[in-house]
């Protein structure tokens, strides 16, 4: 297991991903206050709260779609808070989006294909200059995105462009997407956000197999039974603040999580 | 006949050149989604480059280095590709109509230098004596027309050849991945910067080599010649062969300037000479007319991008609904 994070450059003694103390204003508003958490290595770890609580805007930081306005973020306990979010996935990280972003006018192939990582054929002129090297990797990627079309389902689909695809397909396209580039962690944003119930069950056994593979998952959801079912823990936002963590059944007893999501009704 | 295939000759050369910036312009904007209203800029620094390279001394201005031609048209690509990344770089914040305005100013302060630095550029004298490949043939112009014919045939095919390969590449793959969404290619290890400028580079140094091979087939250049209504033929013959495609890029050029140089004809004929000043006004309808004709009976022009076999995997026959969902 500890293999995939080795690759990465990271320590396999330190947590797969940390923040520390992370603090993201805009303006006037404090999105996200001084939040601190591990993700341990193999963990499925849930990231619930009301909406507006700041969740999303933690997943932007951690992926580096933005920056903190202070504290640190460790990939592999490699400190990376100023790294650009382009080369986060070299070391590890790769993030699904709450509204699935497929490529439309690229195949499914093309678009799982897109993801594998340093590739020669991506430098301008190798194409020219070393054209076998280019083709031999192409074919190898190709067999990659296959494998991981049929994983998620859609290997029926491989060849069509991927604006013919529902919500639930897109999900799960991205999911594919995301691990053709090897990651140690993988940041899934609401995966179950209007997807039926039959494909909700794929989602939710793919993201069993993987994790089994070896991969870790942080995941956002506001689906309490998928949370309950895959999550081994669970970390509350509310207000842009850490209110609490522990397995899905010791946070949904939590007073405090149960006065920020009914807002003192109960 | 010869006169006939002389003109024939020399129409195809002429449509050949505007091929090769529609080519540049396709994979700025068909492959990459860059709003580049500034070719005629970079066309202009490709003609002005290798005219100065390659005519003889002249003391009134600076340049006349006297190289080969071969040389001047490789110097004109490598300034154009220089000058198309620095636009590049210093455009990476902006995107869409804000990238369109900063780079037609681009185009227009090359415009006003090649005006205006009358010792480098000609000023509005322009340069002339550039040298001419098969200048030798000059007396009898159905070989002269051919020769420039074949040569300008084989850089459009070599460009055309390259860019497809390209368009099929990884590298193709990742500026595509840029135009459809740039947060997500981010999201998948791609730098947007980077490949941006090299869409840039690249499209800019073909734009270059087609303004040095037209400097040097006309065998004078002036600053009218790069006026915006150049950018405009140009993303009008992209259009209509179809953006992303780079069949459709070639096809497109030589249709409109079929259209183009076939309605100024037209115009020479059916117009009074005192009046065909205001009649030439009338291709741009021609060429406006059958732009509406083709976005409304192939909205993607004609050879508009379609979905291709993958090199490698085998194609399967589906749609969305028959994987459930």
């Amino acid at each position: 297991m500890g293999d995939t994070v080795e690759r990465h450059g990271a320590r396999p003694d330190e947590p797969v991903l940390a923040a520390r103390n992370v603090v993201r204003r805009f303006g006037g508003l404090m999105a996200v206050n001084n939040v601190s958490f591990d993700v341990r290595l193999g963990e499925i770890l849930g990231l619930i709260g009301p909406n507006g609580a700041g969740k999303t805007t933690m997943f932007d930081l951690l992926a580096g779609s933005i920056l903190p306005s202070s504290g640190e973020i460790y990939l592999g306990g490699v400190p990376v808070s100023g790294e650009a979010a382009h080369r986060r996935i070299g070391r590890g990280l790769g993030r699904t989006f709450q509204i699935p972003r497929p490529l439309p006018n690229l195949t499914l192939i093309e678009n799982v294909m897109l993801a594998a990582q340093e590739q020669t054929g991506e430098r301008l002129l190798a194409n020219f200059l070393r054209p076998w090297r280019v083709a031999a990797e192409e074919k190898a990627a190709a067999k990659k995105a296959a494998e991981l079309l049929e994983l998620v389902s859609l290997t029926r689909l491989a060849h069509e462009p991927a604006r013919v695809l529902s919500g639930g397909q897109r999900k799960l396209l991205e999911l594919a997407r995301v691990m053709m580039a090897d990651p140690a962690i993988i940041l899934l944003d609401e995966p179950a956000a209007g997807v039926n119930a039959t494909l909700l069950e794929v989602i939710i056994d793919r993201i069993r197999d993987i994790n089994e593979s070896g991969i870790t998952f942080l995941l956002i959801e506001h689906n309490i039974d998928m949370v309950t079912r895959l999550c081994h823990r669970v970390l509350v936002m509310a207000s842009g603040e850490l209110l609490c963590e522990g397995t899905a059944d010791e946070v949904a007893r939590d007073p405090r999580v149960i006065e920020a999501y009914l807002g003192g009704a109960a | 006949m010869i006169d006939l295939v002389g003109y024939g000759a020399f129409f195809l050369t002429t449509a050949l050149i505007f091929s090769l910036v529609t080519l540049g312009l396709n994979l700025q904007w068909g492959l990459t989604g860059l709003f580049n209203v500034g070719l005629a800029g970079f066309v202009a620094i490709g003609a002005y480059t290798s005219a100065l390279l390659t005519t003889p001394d002249d003391p009134t201005r600076l340049g006349g280095l006297g190289l080969p031609i071969l040389v001047g048209w490789l110097g004109a690509m490598f300034v154009g590709g220089v000058a198309a990344a620095l636009t590049g770089i210093a455009t990476l914040r902006l995107r869409s109509d804000y990238l369109a305005i900063t780079t037609f100013g681009v185009a227009v302060v090359v415009q006003l230098v090649a005006l205006n630095a009358q010792k480098l550029t000609g000023g509005p004298f322009g340069i002339g004596f550039i040298p001419r490949p098969f200048g030798g043939l000059a007396e009898t112009p159905l070989l002269f027309n051919l020769s420039n014919l074949a040569i300008v045939s084989a850089v459009t095919l070599a460009a055309y050849m390259a860019l497809e390969h390209l368009t099929r590449s990884p590298w193709g793959r990742v500026l595509k991945a840029l135009r459809e969404d740039e947060r997500a290619a981010i999201s998948l290890g791609k730098s947007a910067r980077f490949y941006r400028v090299q869409a840039f580079a690249v499209g800019g140094a073909i734009m270059a080599l087609a303004g040095a091979l037209q400097a040097h087939f006309i065998g004078f250049i002036a600053p009218d010649n790069y006026l915006s209504i150049l950018t405009f033929q140009v993303w009008v013959m992209l259009i209509v062969g179809g953006s992303g495609s780079n069949a459709g890029a070639i096809a497109g050029s030589v249709l409109v300037w079929a259209i183009w140089a076939g309605s100024g004809a037209l115009t020479s004929v059916l117009f009074a000479p005192e009046q065909q000043a205001r009649a030439a006004s009338l291709q741009i309808v021609a060429i406006g007319v059958m732009l509406c004709v083709i976005l409304l009976v192939r909205p993607n022009g004609i050879f508009g991008e379609r979905p291709r076999r993958a090199r490698f995997g085998k194609r399967t026959k589906a749609t969305a609904s028959e994987s459930g969902s």
